[in-house]
């Protein structure tokens, strides 16, 4: 521990922090442009100069590198220090006229104007250089530098170029304490989903909102680390030492009795239905869009906001999109209906704006569905009945000018009308997960034609599967709403329960086995076994099946020459007297 | 017999996995297909040894189909693949006997795909009334040769 006098005050802090930190730690401000706690001090503002006395006499020494020592006495705001700091501030306002945090200490300090000549009344660059070195120690990418000497000092990329080496992680404009730099959106697109990948987010950060375990992880693609090995911010900030930059991803291999599947669904992409113009059009969302933006914590804060900031007048709802339709799927997706209808509440509910509803049926079939739907007829949503052939931006009259035109033939009056609106919102359908082929053939299940999971029988054993012990949730087998997937969740938890609490397997009754005796050792079949479940015993001269691996699909059977591997329950006997059966009169 | 009022008899070799459920799900899809047809089932179409082929002909059968999951998705792994290399050569083996290698078919038909079993088993049909009763054992082979 050090002792040591600032301002006057008798203190002791523990050795090897600044000057700067001590007089933090007693809440004594001591001004200053270029310090970040992340980054190792540079003195380069001076504007945190103190003056430091010592037996003899004092001197002025910049707090934010100058390490503590025993018996030291700071004054932090003695006529000396505050002359300097006076002079070095009209300095650096000479240098940056524009930068708003110099001006700010410059009035603090009661400099009403330099004396020093001002080269560019627009400047804003204090050269600190924060920029260089963040570019250079924290990011690793030395993209910029300081450029010339003396007066022509200046921090510019390689020849004034855009740089390759950067990698646009905005590190040099996050520390940039003037705000000289500063980032522009290039993409000039509002950001309201980032875990639909509609823009830029962090790169450590939450999946989703309701994850669980609620972890945080870093995305190796965004994440400066892991393009340039430098950085690791993070770990310097947390406090718990959790940041592990090293982690790989693990296999881990678990024993389990039974598996239930629920790898859920992926919802249509409607950029393949161009004349909805989605991706294309402004204010043309999905129904996951509309969901995110009309959350409490979204961008917005919950409000329903067009991409220019403006609440919407009228909005269209387009229901069945990429749902019962032969160019897309042919099934209807159960949930659409309903959801859709929600929106037409929460917009009634938020804003003012007059709700259009595009239905092909409506589909209202759960329990109170069609009590919500009556609700909704009464609230004043208008519902056309009719598919929605086009969207456009196309506008043939004055109040169409400036609004999205949703063609629709309304099939209850048989007239094919334009009806302009500001927000259009498509009730996307469910699709089978886009790797759910892939999970197929790993749980060694069948998929039905439409591509979700197929269950072992529709009625009777709804959860289970062709495979023992693998079962199903939810709307990787079929598009259903959220009581339904509960319903099917907890019917499949109960079918793995009944198969543990059994605590035994049963063995597959149909197996082969081999005839000893008719055996006669030609190894035809140990190299058929897919499962390899043949060996062949040398001493005994014949080929032998482990009960454990067979798995009964008799390829060995009818490839033996001797006849003497057999299929239990299907012998070569058994089905030659079935052949025969067929034709007896 | 004329063809017009022939009425084939075909044997069908299912797999339980694919085959055979798809087969069911025709049935309980309510999917009418011809009646031809009568099924065994086998546990994997690699079960199908090339001697029920011959003994189904042999007992009088006028064509066969041996059906299984689609390539990949064998229940077994890889039994399809070995249906499909023995049907290659039995079709070769049927055709020295004088009996028309269109008269042995392999299909692949999912579980999903009871549309498909029934179009297999229409089609399949409709191709044996075409080719008329197998005659192998009282025919003259020199006829068979000729035509």
């Amino acid at each position: 521990m050090v002792n040591l006098k600032i301002d006057g005050k008798t203190i002791q802090v523990e050795d090897g922090i600044t000057i700067l930190q001590a007089a933090e730690q007693q809440e004594i401000k001591i001004p200053t442009l270029c310090y970040h706690p992340l980054m190792e001090p540079y003195a380069a503002c001076r504007v945190c100069v103190v003056e430091s006395i010592s037996g003899k006499g004092s001197e002025l020494v910049t707090s934010c590198n100058t390490l503590v020592k025993n018996g030291m006495e700071i004054q932090t705001a003695s006529d000396k220090a505050l002359f300097a700091r006076r002079m070095n501030v009209e300095m650096l306002l000479a240098q940056a006229p524009a930068a708003v945090p110099v001006q700010e200490l410059a009035k603090e300090l009661g400099i009403e104007k330099t004396r020093f000549k001002i080269k560019d009344p627009d400047e804003k660059c204090i050269l600190c250089g924060m920029c260089v070195r963040a570019c250079e120690d924290i990011v690793g990418a030395s993209a910029i530098s300081f450029l010339q000497r003396g007066q022509h000092r200046e921090v510019c990329t390689p020849f004034g170029e855009q740089s390759e080496a950067c990698i646009g992680c905005t590190a040099c404009a996050f520390f940039c304490p003037t705000g000289a730099i500063t980032v522009e959106d290039l993409h000039g697109r509002k950001v309201i989903h980032s875990e639909l990948d509609l823009g830029p987010s962090t790169a450590i950060r939450v999946p989703i909102r309701q994850a669980v375990p609620m972890v945080p992880f870093i995305d190796e693609e965004a994440c400066i680390h892991f393009k340039t090995g430098e950085c690791k911010i993070c770990s310097d900030v947390c406090q718990k030492e959790a940041i592990d930059h090293e982690a790989q991803d693990e296999e881990i291999e678990l024993e389990v009795g039974s598996i239930i599947l629920a790898s859920g669904f992926k919802s249509f992409d409607p950029s393949l239905i161009p004349a909805y113009g989605y991706g294309r059009l402004d204010n043309v969302i999905t129904a996951l869009e509309f969901e995110r933006l009309v959350n409490a914590s979204s961008p917005t804060g919950g409000k329903i906001l067009l991409s220019n900031g403006e609440e919407p007048k009228s909005v269209g709802i387009i229901h069945c999109v990429g749902s019962r339709d032969e160019n897309y799927n042919e099934y209807c997706s159960r949930v659409c209906c309903m959801y859709s209808l929600k929106f037409a509440h929460l917009l009634k509910e938020k804003t003012s704006a007059d709700i259009y509803d595009f239905y092909i049926d409506m589909r209202c079939f759960g329990k109170g569905y069609e009590e919500f739907y009556h609700r909704l007829l009464h609230e004043g949503t208008k519902f056309i009945r009719g598919r929605v052939s086009e969207v456009s931006d196309m506008a043939l009259s004055k109040e169409e000018e400036g609004k999205l035109i949703i063609r629709v033939e309304d099939t209850l009056i048989g007239v094919v009308r334009r009806i302009p609106v500001d927000m259009v919102i498509l009730a996307t359908g469910l699709e089978p997960g886009t790797d759910s082929n892939q999970i197929a053939k790993v749980f060694n299940i069948s998929c039905s034609q439409d591509g979700f999971f197929l269950e072992r029988h529709p009625k009777l054993a709804p959860v289970s599967t062709f495979s023992d012990g693998i079962f199903l949730a939810g709307t990787c087998q079929s598009p259903k709403d959220i009581p339904d997937t509960v319903a099917q969740a907890g019917a499949a938890a109960c079918e793995a329960l009944a198969l543990a609490d059994k605590g035994k397997f049963d063995l597959e009754p149909i197996t082969a086995e081999i005839d000893e005796e008719l055996c006669a050792g030609c190894q035809i079949c140990v190299g058929l076994c897919p499962f390899t479940a043949i060996t062949y015993d040398k001493e005994k001269g014949i080929s032998e099946i482990n009960d454990a691996l067979c798995k009964g699909c008799g390829t060995c059977v009818s490839a033996c020459p001797s006849g003497a591997a057999q299929q239990k329950h299907f012998r070569d006997k058994q089905i030659f007297a079935e052949i025969e059966g067929i034709f007896i009169e | 017999m004329s063809s017009e009022n022939f009425d084939p008899t075909l044997i069908g070799f299912l797999c339980t996995w694919c085959s055979y459920t798809g087969a069911d799900l025709a049935g309980t899809a309510r999917m009418t297909y011809s009646p031809n047809i009568r099924i065994i089932r086998v546990m994997c179409s690699g079960r199908v040894d090339p001697q029920f082929v011959i003994k189904a002909f042999k007992e009088g059968a006028d064509g066969i189909l041996i059906s299984g999951c689609h390539p990949g998705d064998c229940h077994y792994k890889e039994g399809n693949y070995k249906a499909l290399r023995r049907h290659r050569l039995l079709r070769k083996m049927l055709e020295q006997f004088g009996i028309e290698k269109e008269r042995l078919r392999l299909e692949w038909v999912s579980a999903a795909e009871g549309a498909k079993f029934q179009n297999v088993c229409d089609e399949f049909t409709e191709q044996i009334k075409e080719l008329g009763p197998l005659n192998i054992m009282k025919g003259d082979i020199n006829e068979y040769r000729e035509a």
